[in-house]
């Protein structure tokens, strides 16, 4: 019935399977005897947001009440939890490389096993179970390419500018000065006793 | 233009500081992280096609796993669910592992290749019966090879390509059990047998395409069958009887059904209680008498006779289609620290297919279960390998009379954990064999620089990180600095102690304990029981292992001590009384050993080591000694304190008994405890005061007798949906264990649990689920002390009227205060764990394992309760993040990475010496090891700090000062010749 998909023309493959599905099991019905009903969801990783990891459906486990059940999927994405009484219930996806919003699902008794899912993160209710990542996750930083502008932005980048600024232009400033002023200047120093700094410069003459 | 330069080489130096944080090409250096599947129930093995060689094999952590044959190594693997375990597995069609799980009402297929699932089918079932899985090989119906499957008192058969179920037979009214299923060769009648009512033998033949029953035919045993089945051939089984004296062999030819019994003692001089080994060997049946081995043939009518008999305890595989129309089967036993691994013919022992003796490598105990597979050598003969599994679990695969590969599964069951030193280096042990030459060593940094620099080529890439890998000695076995190399103890279900080295995972040695009064006690938990620092250098570290003889509590206890260095047992004692409780005491003796409390069930505690000096100084704090229990099933909780030595006359001087002094009971009726916690005994508090934005100071309460009890609605202790929010409330309590005084009530209406909670300091964190907004929460509890924040004013400091140097104590009733807030967490949890460091000045993370099996570091920032919605100038300053109502989980926070921890059951912090750094290790299923700085490595240089750099920039200093120095002399003497 189901044919198995290879995971790297999964996505095309889906959209195939959701036309084929449509009138299966498009709303999630779930069928079962007296009290305990069956719950058929569907978990679909869109193409754009699947970078780095290949979303890979064999890593993906799919819990029921913190861990009372665990699931696999099947190649089109399909899960189900078998035997699962009335009640509200909540469901969670585990994917490495993506966030998925947890599910409030209401399994109703009075109508046989009627399904009513809500995303607790965003407070979205769903027409039908499929589950899609809020977003993908990156777990490692990503390194920032060699970038001169942003040495330069950063605090240090600013001092070294500043000192570059010192060095570089002061000199230039001081050649415009009157060198017999600047003398004058120098012998009023020397005479304080102050060490002047503009003597050890390289430029100053 | 020197001073050029220079500036350009502190813009490079710049460039070189980091941030720390994980970045993909760090992944490794600090971490690792080992795989395993647990203890191997069932394998199959797939070796027909050319091409990989696998075996599958489902295992007692109910993992199912595709292994590699040839290195032993992991192909997939899928974890189920704790209530999910695994009955049976098999290979349907060559292409799908068929797994029947959850007794028998799960029935799921694998793709071989890459473990995707492809099918997955619920069976029905009405009650807990054995279930059973069968793949006929030659059972065809309408191109289609049907499963049949036993459990819950249906028998299915079951579509092996869609899972589709072709027809199901209700056996639920008989109270019938299946035993075997048998279908003769080229017949669509299957034949299937099982007891009614364990006296009644009845045999269906059911036709195979519509699930019909053809015939039936039924016949009593008047002594009852004892369950265990030994189907010989296609129409013959062999059964024990009830008293297990007598074994009983079934003929089913052509519908009808006829006892012959044998008793056990005709067979054998020696009679006892009988056990059937091998479920699965034709015409041949294995029975265990009195530690021996007995094989019997089963004749035409049912006859039995006696083949062969062997003395030794001997583990034995299925039998194996070989060429020719023969079946063989293996049989491994023990002799000394070798083992006998023999392939014989069925329907002739004498004839010895192969014959191996294997030295074993290390002590792995008995050999629990043997699989065998043939393959054909390239001179046409019948080549063997064998798959076993010993009694610590650990999984080998013998071939050619060698150990081709072994796995140590027995680290898939980690129970307990402790830290330990290594051993302090030493004087001939030389540092400088690390790092080679001085133009070595300058041109990894150089390559280092590049890597820092992103100007490097994908050569060099690998280059550093293989250098990174294997860099500074990372694994040596003795002490280093920084306290980045220590050993994790790791007590197993199995009774194996390993000792696992923090710098890259390897075992450095393993242990099987043994015990002088049964064979192999079970561990409990593990303690350091002698950890020498100031007076007892000469002596080595060493773990006390608490294990008892049975499952039972009240089996009797045995104590065990095991040399950290070394791996060696020490001793090992049979402490002849039960253990409850295990409470280390805050005192050592002059060889620093730590002085132990165990209770017992008679209401005993026991003093460890029996030492006089021991016994001197436990009198010296007699009267300080207090500990409680729980009674989480009555939901009491007791605080006792020491009375007096034990009166009785078997007792010796190290016994005491207790007097009751305070109980704390909970209504039964509307509360239920489900969870008690306290702190870390050893945890470090650096400072009591805590010093607010307005500063104001408020003093922390940090008392290390604080109990910290979660209690639900007796309605509310079941899974998630079984209860309506207004069924449901979870309390909690923080109850001073000396006094028993409750220190502060907390009530959460519309909550359950399952709690996952934290304590540390003065704080604690717990998770829980919300009924009413249908999310998990996390609520953070701060205490602090009341009586103590007055002591503001500088003038009451100064005239000494302050209560500061008053001692601390439960009996003082300080005025406490609480502050608390609630957040919503997003994702189930599994474990919640806390950082610690040497000093306890570096911040704390918050380890959260989540139910998807990672490990989620979060700020302790981020559950403060002093977080605002708005925080003011100064408290955004002192580090408030503003409120939001859910906790962030930022991936790059996931110290897991993108690895998992299948399985995660626990996780462990030990302080490293350096004080920024924490170290951090998960068990489950697999295992693993992180070095965590929370407030990142303030104290240390990280490891991409380049000393080239340093070193460059230095020596081009040195030379543009000479330079300016040379320029600047020059210049002055021109001048004074102008």
């Amino acid at each position: 019935m189901a044919p198995i998909l290879r995971s790297t023309s999964l996505i095309a493959l889906l959209v195939f399977q959701i036309s084929l599905f449509f009138f299966v099991s498009t709303l999630p019905i779930s069928s079962g005897s007296e009290d305990s009903y069956t719950i058929t969801g569907r978990v679909r990783i869109p193409a754009s947001t699947a970078i780095g990891h290949a979303a890979k459906f064999s890593n993906i486990k799919v819990v029921l009440n913190g861990g009372q059940n665990i699931t696999f999927l099947r190649p089109d994405g399909y899960f189900t939890f078998h035997k699962v009484p009335a009640g509200t219930h909540l469901i969670e996806v585990y994917a490495l490389g993506f966030f998925f919003s947890p599910v409030r699902v209401d399994v109703s008794a009075r109508h046989h096993g009627k399904v009513q899912a809500t995303l607790t993160e965003t407070r979205r209710s769903l027409t039908e179970l499929v589950l899609e990542p809020l977003r993908a996750d990156q777990y490692y930083e990503m390194r920032e390419p060699f970038n001169v502008m942003a040495i330069l932005k950063s605090p240090m980048g600013l001092m070294v500018g500043f000192m570059v600024v010192v060095v570089f232009l002061m000199p230039k400033l001081m050649e415009n000065i009157d060198p017999e002023e600047m003398k004058r200047t120098q012998e009023e120093l020397r005479n304080q006793g102050v060490p002047s700094l503009s003597s050890l410069l390289p430029a100053s003459r | 233009m020197a001073i050029r330069f220079y500036l350009i080489l502190v813009v490079f130096l710049l460039s070189a500081i980091v941030s720390f944080s994980l970045y993909e090409d760090q992944v490794g250096l600090m971490d690792w992280h080992q795989r395993y599947i647990g203890k191997v129930k069932h394998a199959v093995f797939h070796t027909q096609k050319t091409g990989r060689k696998r075996v599958i094999v489902s295992t007692e952590e109910n993992v199912v796993a595709s292994l590699d044959l040839r290195h032993g190594e992991i192909f997939w693997r899928h974890v189920l669910g704790t209530n999910d375990a695994i009955d049976g597995v098999d290979i349907a069609l060559g292409k799908y592992v068929i797994t029947l799980s959850s007794e028998g009402s799960l029935l799921r297929a694998w793709n071989l290749p890459d473990g995707q699932m492809v099918w997955e089918t619920s069976l029905h079932s009405a009650q807990h019966s054995k279930s059973l899985l069968s793949v006929p090989i030659n059972l065809k119906v309408d191109k289609d090879y049907p499963i049949l499957v036993f459990g819950g008192g249906y028998l299915h058969a079951v579509s092996p390509i869609d899972g589709e179920v072709l027809w199901k037979k209700d056996f639920t009214a008989e109270g019938f059990e299946v035993q075997r299923v048998l279908q003769p060769l080229e017949s669509s009648i299957i034949y299937v047998l099982g007891f009614l009512h364990s006296s009644e033998a009845v045999v269906y033949q059911i036709d195979s395409k519509s699930g019909d029953v053809v015939a039936e035919k039924s016949m009593a045993f008047p002594g009852g069958f004892s369950g265990e089945i030994s189907s010989v051939s296609n129409d013959k089984v062999v059964v024990l009887d009830s008293t297990r004296s007598i074994l009983v062999a079934i003929s089913f030819v052509d519908g009808g059904i006829s006892f012959q019994k044998t008793h056990i003692s005709d067979l054998v001089e020696d009679s006892g209680k009988a056990e059937i080994l091998s479920p699965l060997l034709s015409n041949m049946l294995a029975v265990k008498v009195n530690k021996r081995t007995i094989f019997v043939r089963v004749g035409g009518e049912g006859k039995l006779e006696l083949v062969d008999s062997l003395s030794d305890e001997t583990a034995m595989s299925d039998s194996l289609p070989v060429a020719d129309d023969q079946v063989a089967f293996a049989s491994v036993h023990h002799e000394g620290s070798k083992i006998h691994l023999m392939v014989k013919l069925v329907d002739d022992l004498d004839t010895v297919l192969l014959r191996e003796s294997i030295q074993m490598d290390q002590h792995r105990g008995r050999v629990h279960k043997v699989f065998i597979n043939n393959y054909i050598k390239t001179d046409r003969s019948n080549g063997f390998r064998a798959l076993i599994v010993m009694e610590d679990h650990s999984l080998l695969l013998l071939q050619q009379g060698a150990i081709v590969w072994s796995r140590e599964e027995g680290l898939a069951s980690v129970t307990d954990v402790t830290t330990a030193e290594l051993p302090v280096e030493k004087d001939g042990v030389s540092v400088a064999q690390v790092e080679h030459t001085l133009v070595d060593w300058l041109k990894g940094h150089v390559l280092k620089l590049k890597g820092s620099l992103l100007l490097a080529s994908p050569e060099d890439v690998v280059a550093i990180q293989e250098m990174r890998m294997k860099s500074s000695g990372r694994s040596k076995l003795t002490r280093d600095h920084n306290g980045f190399r220590k050993l994790f103890i790791a007590l197993t279900r199995a009774g194996k102690l390993f000792a696992l080295h923090t710098g890259d995972g390897s075992i450095v040695w393993s242990v099987l304990l043994n015990s002088p009064a049964c064979a192999r006690p079970s561990g409990i938990s593990l303690y350091q029981w002698q950890v020498p620092h100031h007076h007892a250098m000469d002596e080595n570290p060493s773990v006390l292992v608490v294990g008892r003889c049975g499952s039972d509590s009240s089996a009797p206890g045995v104590l065990s001590f095991v040399d950290v260095y070394t791996g060696k047992e020490i001793s090992s004692s049979d402490i002849g009384h039960s253990v409850v409780q295990v409470m280390p005491l805050p005192f050592t003796d002059s060889t620093e050993q730590r002085l132990h409390l165990i209770a017992d069930t008679n209401g005993h505690v026991h003093l460890y080591p029996k030492t006089s000096e021991a016994l001197s100084i436990f009198q010296r704090e007699f009267q300080n000694v207090y500990w409680y229990n729980v009674e989480a099933d009555n939901g009491i909780i007791r605080g006792q304190g020491m009375k007096s030595t034990c009166s009785d006359e078997t007792a010796d001087e190290y016994c005491f008994t207790t007097r009751e002094l305070w109980t704390v009971v909970f209504p039964s009726e509307s509360e239920k405890i489900i969870s008690t916690l306290t702190r870390k005994p050893n945890e470090v508090v650096h400072t009591q005061a805590k010093v607010s934005t307005d500063q104001d100071v408020l003093y922390k309460y940090v008392s290390r007798n604080l109990l910290f009890v979660a209690t639900v609605s007796p309605k509310g202790a079941g899974e998630i949906g079984s209860v309506t929010p207004e069924e449901s409330a979870l309390v909690v309590y923080l109850i001073d264990t000396i006094t028993g005084r409750i220190l502060h009530r907390l009530s959460h209406q519309g909550c359950q649990g399952p709690v996952h909670a934290v304590f540390s300091e003065n704080w604690v964190v717990y998770h829980y689920f919300n009924l009413r907004a249908h999310k998990y929460e996390v609520t953070v509890v701060e205490i602090y002390d009341q009586s103590r924040a007055e002591n503001k004013n500088v003038w009451k400091l100064v005239l000494g009227k302050h209560n500061l140097t008053a001692p601390i104590s439960s009996y003082s009733r300080p005025e406490m205060f609480t502050k608390s807030q609630s957040y919503f967490f997003p994702q189930s949890v599994k474990t919640i764990a806390v950082t610690s460091t040497a000093k306890g000045i570096t911040s704390k993370q918050l380890l959260i394992g989540t139910i998807g099996d990672q490990i989620l570091a979060l700020d302790k920032r981020f559950v403060d309760p002093r977080r605002t919605l708005n925080p003011s100038q100064a408290e955004k300053e002192e580090g408030i993040i503003p409120l939001t109502d859910s906790l962030p989980i930022i991936p790059q926070s996931y110290i897991t990475h993108a690895l998992k921890v299948e399985g995660l059951r626990g996780i462990v912090t030990a302080p490293a010496k350096l004080e920024s750094t924490t170290h951090v290790f998960a068990y489950g299923v697999d295992l693993f090891y992180t070095r965590l700085a929370p407030s990142k490595t303030y104290d240390s240089l990280t490891d991409d700090f380049s000393y080239a750099l340093l070193l460059i920039t230095i020596v081009a200093l040195v030379a543009a000062i000479y330079i300016t120095w040379v320029l600047s002399e020059k210049k002055e003497l021109s001048e004074k010749w102008r």
